[in-house]
């Protein structure tokens, strides 16, 4: 059986030195192949005799397990000796720039408006809507402003045309009409929110003739101004994320509340910068009251039985203290620039759960 | 409504600090909108006596003063004409701050002289323009006083927000009332003691309408001189940011500010007969105090002589009977006048006046006679002469009223729980009159307002005016009970899907923007509005005067403010409303879109595109899938409106309804608003979009065992053909067969017949029951060639 042995060391030294897998295969074929020494070897068993066939059988069939783990233990070296190489090959510039798609922005105003939706939201309030032209009787009648009410002056109207029968139409001057809507069509228990456009005549650094206002009602049959003054706190300290913000309440005026509060929040100045917070200092930002009797009546509600009560804040307002945004009418000028830095990433959706109402402003990179 | 301190004062006796009066005043609803202090500017400045004043050694225009301020004598160096010996002038010491500057005064050389500290002339402690001289003081302003209170400026001036409601506080005695009542100090007693006629009016009052003028009092003045005020009353007007004109006219702003009793005084030299208040005739003019004539109509409420109509009611005077330096008799008129013609005069003719402003917010029905009594008083005091008998006309209102306040309405409305005891002392320092309800009434008050609290109408008033007295800052805060341990969702299924929307179009790269709700007729014409219903009577500017049918001029206008910024390329989007017509149906809730410019940025890996109407279409139907729309419904048609690139726009539409607009924008339309094109626009409209049927869950899904199979088609058709036609046969084949169909070529060109195109479609054959054998999915394929030939006319491409 020196044979074997022999071709065993030749193939084996033959696959150590093969440098392709070209090489290793034309040394598998000339060892195992149809016509390979080892195949010719074991075809030379036949001539032996059983007790001399078994013997060298077994010892031939070593050697060819001997030579297919060196093949294919040589294949792998050279496949991963091959697939180096290739990859040596590919190199590409990792540091080019790419595009990676960037999503638009959500108005600083639609940011806020979902902000205050799902603070009041968790309080129990839904959100009620109605059209930006009403009827004079919703924006002014019904909430206790007849015709010549002083306080109809200071709301700066835009009219429509005057129709045949004499009256005209405006366009809201806020969205207190909706309170009037929701009651003549619901009954108590109401716990409403309405934000939406309003307008007012009026333009200057401070006013835009268009803008944006929330509006909150409660009615029932024991809401007091504890309730109010609870619900309101609550409001600005989520919204403004300061857990020991101070609020303010105090007396004013308006047609449609009695007892009216106008509403402040703590801040300060100090080095001419504004800060939400305790600071000594304070800021108006909303107006509130108990629902006027004659508001409730005109809804045909019972005084005597229902009471509750409203309040009205100015978004912008509200998203420019939040947000630091310094002027108004930036807000309706659609300039890209702005609406990339101020604006919010669409899956950025505020929500109570997720702690801070909104995450972090999109900013960044115009 | 502004006071100063020591004016507020005079009404009200306190040792609280102003600090002290200010929080209060805020807290009981009066905000302090502003506290100016004037004094502040003026620390240090004091009165000095120039001893001697020598020429300059070294300049011909400037003199040497020795001043004594009080603390030994000061060299000083002065360029002013009027500077001289024995004058008394305001010394600035080295250290103060010059106001007009705000710079620290140093010590300085001037020509070769040293020089300590200035004389000021008033430009130079900025309380006026003359720079001319320096300020020459009485000679006996004691040396070494502070020269603001000197001149009555350390008065600190504050400047309340008075509600529209609390007219009686448009008087300064009105809010020392209020002070009072919170405890901040006595109301002082108030002279109104009437004052003796020594003869009869030569002149008598009529009325003529008593709804439009309920009572007129007046009274003669004869004997009298008319001349500049004394300075408390001068100072007084100043501070506040009146003119000072003469007496007798200051004494009349003096009562409007002092305690709201507007009053009107005449010459009674130039009245002509009596005086009657009533409605203007059309024709009649008046020119008035404020130098403007006014043609007046029988809806105003004058006050005529013989002649003519010489004053408007509540409004303003006339000049030909005003007072002036040569007056020597006047009739003084008080009157109450109906607040909504007062307030209806003011808007018609434009006048703003502070009679106006207390009339039509209401005035004390009770204080006409002692308001006159009091002018009286000033005007024997401050002019001479002697009064008549007071003349009447009409009589005050009926203004007593009564509300029963419960006690337990204080904790039920107010939240705070105030003994009876307590809401009634507070009551009555307002000036309600208060007693026991009967006793079925069970412990409530009968409370009476006084005549100047018009505004109090009821219970929750009353509850309003003990809060108020006690302070909100007493209610405890409460939070509002929760009606469900977890909350309802706040939005509807209409809202929800809105923001969906919104959120959608942003993810796509499109930037929210908002717009306003009106824009110019012109450009709302050309979005298929405009119409006159729509138009606004009165709005700010010619640009915004029409309720837009549409979002998009807004978002194309934005597209142009962004390229004239040097940023063409803009995605914009706006999710708001369309006005259809005036009605609360007409107001369309919209999504409208738009990509002008480059579809991105400029890359290597690929050149960003210029906009087209499939994009338009893709941002259209992504935003219809997010509603939940039925997108695979969805038909496509090519009749775009006219705003619309007439070829290369088309229509969405779900059935009969309307879903949305999309494609290039009319190059007129870009035109008309300098936009360079293409813009891809669309428009999705949310209400037609029919909200999805409550409770239906979708049917489980069954997910087959067996190898979907591919296999792409092409056909030649005529280039005119909608895709969707061949679309629509290739899906009818076996609806149950197929799973997606996806059209991923078109070509037309070199290979092809002139005026055909080919389309290539890849079809998806999901079996359910066994896998596909080859002769099955031939047989389909012949299946496909045949409908889609038919449906067609087109031909298999081999």
């Amino acid at each position: 059986m020196e044979d074997a042995d022999r071709l065993r060391d030749e193939v084996l030294g033959e696959i150590s030195r093969a440098e392709t897998p070209d090489a290793l295969e034309a040394i598998r074929v000339a060892a195992l192949g149809r016509r390979g020494r080892l195949t010719e070897l074991m075809r030379g068993l036949g001539a032996l005799a059983p007790e001399a066939r078994r013997e060298a059988g077994a010892a031939l069939n070593a050697v060819k397990d001997v030579i297919a783990a060196a093949l294919a233990e040589a294949g792998d070296r050279l496949g991963r000796a091959a697939r180096a190489a290739q990859l040596a090959g590919e190199r590409a510039d990792v540091t080019l720039p790419v595009q990676t798609g960037e999503t638009g922005r959500i108005h600083p105003i639609s940011q806020t408006v979902d902000e205050i939706v799902a603070i009041f939201g968790e309080m129990g309030f839904v959100v009620a809507e109605g059209p930006h032209i009403e009827e004079d009787f919703y924006n002014f009648t019904a909430l206790n402003i007849p015709p010549e009410h002083p306080a109809r002056q200071e709301h700066d109207t835009f009219y429509l045309p005057e129709r045949p029968d004499g009256s005209r139409l405006v366009l809201r001057t806020h969205t207190s009409p909706v309170q009037i809507r929701t009651m003549l069509a619901q009954t108590p228990p109401i716990r409403i929110i309405v934000p939406g456009r309003t307008f007012r005549a009026d333009h200057d650094a401070t006013h835009s003739p268009m803008f944006h206002q929330v509006e909150g009602l409660v009615i029932d049959r024991t809401t007091h101004m504890g309730h109010l003054k609870g619900c309101l706190i609550e409001f600005c300290r989520a919204f403004f994320d300061v857990e020991d913000l101070p609020v303010r309440f105090r007396p004013s005026y308006f047609p449609f509340t009695e007892p009216s509060a106008e509403v402040d929040i703590g801040c300060s100045r100090k080095g001419g910068e504004l800060k939400i917070g305790a600071g000594g200092d304070w800021l108006e930002i909303l107006g509130s009251g108990m629902v006027h009797p004659q508001v409730l009546r005109n809804c045909g509600i019972d005084p005597a039985e229902y009471q509750g009560f409203a309040f009205g804040m100015g978004i912008e307002r509200v998203a420019m203290l939040k947000y630091g945004i310094p002027d108004l009418r930036t807000f309706y000028d659609s300039d890209l620039r702005w609406l990339r830095y101020y604006g919010f990433l669409p899956l950025d959706i505020p929500s109570p759960v997720r702690g801070a109402l909104a995450g972090s402003m999109a900013g960044g990179a115009a | 409504m502004k006071t100063t301190l020591s004016w507020l004062k005079s009404h009200l006796v306190t040792e609280a600090p102003l600090s002290a009066l200010v929080d209060r005043l805020t807290m009981l609803g009066h905000e302090v909108e502003s506290m100016e202090d004037r004094a502040a500017s003026l620390k240090g400045f004091v009165v000095a006596r120039v001893v001697s004043a020598e020429p300059h050694p070294n300049a011909d225009r400037l003199r040497v003063c020795r001043v004594d301020a009080g603390k030994g004598e000061v060299q000083v160096v002065c360029g002013a004409p009027n500077a001289r010996t024995g004058m008394k002038g305001v010394f600035g010491p080295v250290g103060v701050t010059i106001p007009k500057t705000g710079t620290p005064l140093q010590e300085s050389t001037i020509r070769g002289v040293a020089s300590r500290g200035m004389l000021m002339s008033a430009a130079e402690l900025a309380l006026g323009e003359d720079h001319s001289g320096i300020i020459e003081l009485p000679a006996d302003a004691p040396v070494g006083a502070s020269y603001a209170s000197l001149v009555g400026l350390d008065d600190p001036v504050l400047d309340i927000k008075v509600t529209p409601n609390r007219a009686d506080c448009l008087g300064v005695r009105g809010i020392a009332r209020d002070l009072a009542a919170a405890g901040m100090g006595r109301l002082s007693p108030l002279d109104t003691t009437p004052i003796e006629g020594r003869f009869r009016s030569p002149i008598a009052i009529h009325i003529e309408d008593r709804k439009a003028c309920p009572l007129f009092l007046g009274r003669h003045i004869r004997g009298l001189k008319n001349g500049p005020s004394p300075r408390w009353l001068r100072e007084k007007l100043e501070a506040i940011g009146l003119r000072p004109i003469s007496a007798l006219v200051d004494i009349t702003n003096f009562l409007t500010f002092d305690v709201n009793r507007p009053l009107h005084v005449f010459d009674a030299g130039k009245v002509t007969g009596d005086l009657t208040v009533r409605f203007a005739r059309r024709g009649e003019k008046l020119l008035a105090l404020n130098g403007r004539e006014y043609e007046l109509d029988p809806e105003i409420t004058a006050i005529a002589d013989d002649v003519g109509v010489q004053s408007l009611g509540g409004v303003i005077g006339g000049e030909p009977t005003a007072c002036t330096e040569t007056t020597t008799e006047v009739f003084v008129e008080a009157a109450l006048f109906d607040p909504i013609r007062t307030a209806a005069t003011g808007r018609r003719l434009e006048i703003i006046s502070d009679a106006r402003y207390r009339f039509e917010r209401g005035v004390d029905p009770a204080f006409v006679g002692p308001g006159l009594e009091i002018a009286t008083r000033l005007i024997l005091e401050l002019c001479g002469g002697e009064a008549s008998e007071v003349v009447v006309a009409g009589a005050a209102p009926d203004w007593q009223r009564e509300y029963l306040l419960r006690p337990e309405r204080l904790a039920g409305l107010g939240g705070l729980h105030v003994p009876p005891a307590e809401s009634r002392a507070i009551l009555e320092t307002l000036g309600c009159t208060i007693s026991e309800a009967a006793a079925e009434h069970g412990g409530s008050l009968r409370v009476e307002p006084p005549s100047w609290r018009g505004d109090i109408e009821g219970e929750a008033d009353l509850v309003e005016e003990v809060l108020r007295v006690k302070g909100y800052d007493e209610i405890p805060a409460v939070p509002l009970p929760r009606e469900t341990v977890i909350s309802r969702p706040a939005i509807d299924a209409r809202r929800r899907r809105a923001e969906l929307v919104r959120r959608t179009l942003a993810s796509r790269g499109l930037t929210e923007a908002v717009t306003f709700s009106f824009i110019s007729s012109r450009v709302a014409e050309l979005f298929g509005g405009g119409k006159p219903e729509l138009r606004l009577v009165n709005p700010i500017s010619a640009e915004l005067d029409a309720m837009r049918p549409s979002a998009l001029p807004g978002l194309v206008e934005a597209a142009r403010h962004n390229a004239d910024r040097g940023f063409p390329d803009a995605a914009l989007f706006e999710l708001g409303p369309a006005y259809r017509d005036d009605t609360p149906e007409g107001q369309l809730t919209v999504a409208a879109g738009l990509r002008a410019g480059r579809l991105g940025p400029r890359d290597w890996r690929q050149p960003p595109g210029e906009p087209d109407l499939y994009d338009a279409k893709a941002d259209a139907l992504a935003a219809l899938a997010a509603m939940g729309a039925p997108v695979d419904n969805i038909q496509t048609a090519d009749d775009p409106p006219p705003w619309f690139h007439p070829g290369r726009a088309g229509a969405l539409r779900l059935g009969p309804s309307l879903l949305a607009h999309f494609g290039e924008l009319h190059p007129d339309v870009l035109d008309a608003f300098e936009v360079k094109g293409p813009v891809a626009a669309f428009e999705v409209f949310l209400d037609a979009v029919p909200l999805p049927r409550a409770g239906r869950g979708k049917p489980p899904l069954k997910l087959s065992v067996f190898q979907p199979v591919e296999r792409d088609f092409a056909f030649i058709v005529d280039r005119d053909l909608p895709a969707e036609t061949l679309l629509r046969a290739a899906r009818s084949v076996d609806r149950k067969l197929v799973s997606e169909i996806r059209l991923f070529d078109v070509y037309e060109g070199k290979g092809l017949p002139d005026g055909k195109k080919s389309l290539a479609i890849s079809v998806v054959l999901q079996p359910q029951e066994a896998t596909l054998t080859d002769s099955e999915i031939d047989a389909f394929s012949k299946r496909l060639v045949v409908a889609v030939e038919k449906a067609t006319g087109g031909t298999l491409r081999s």
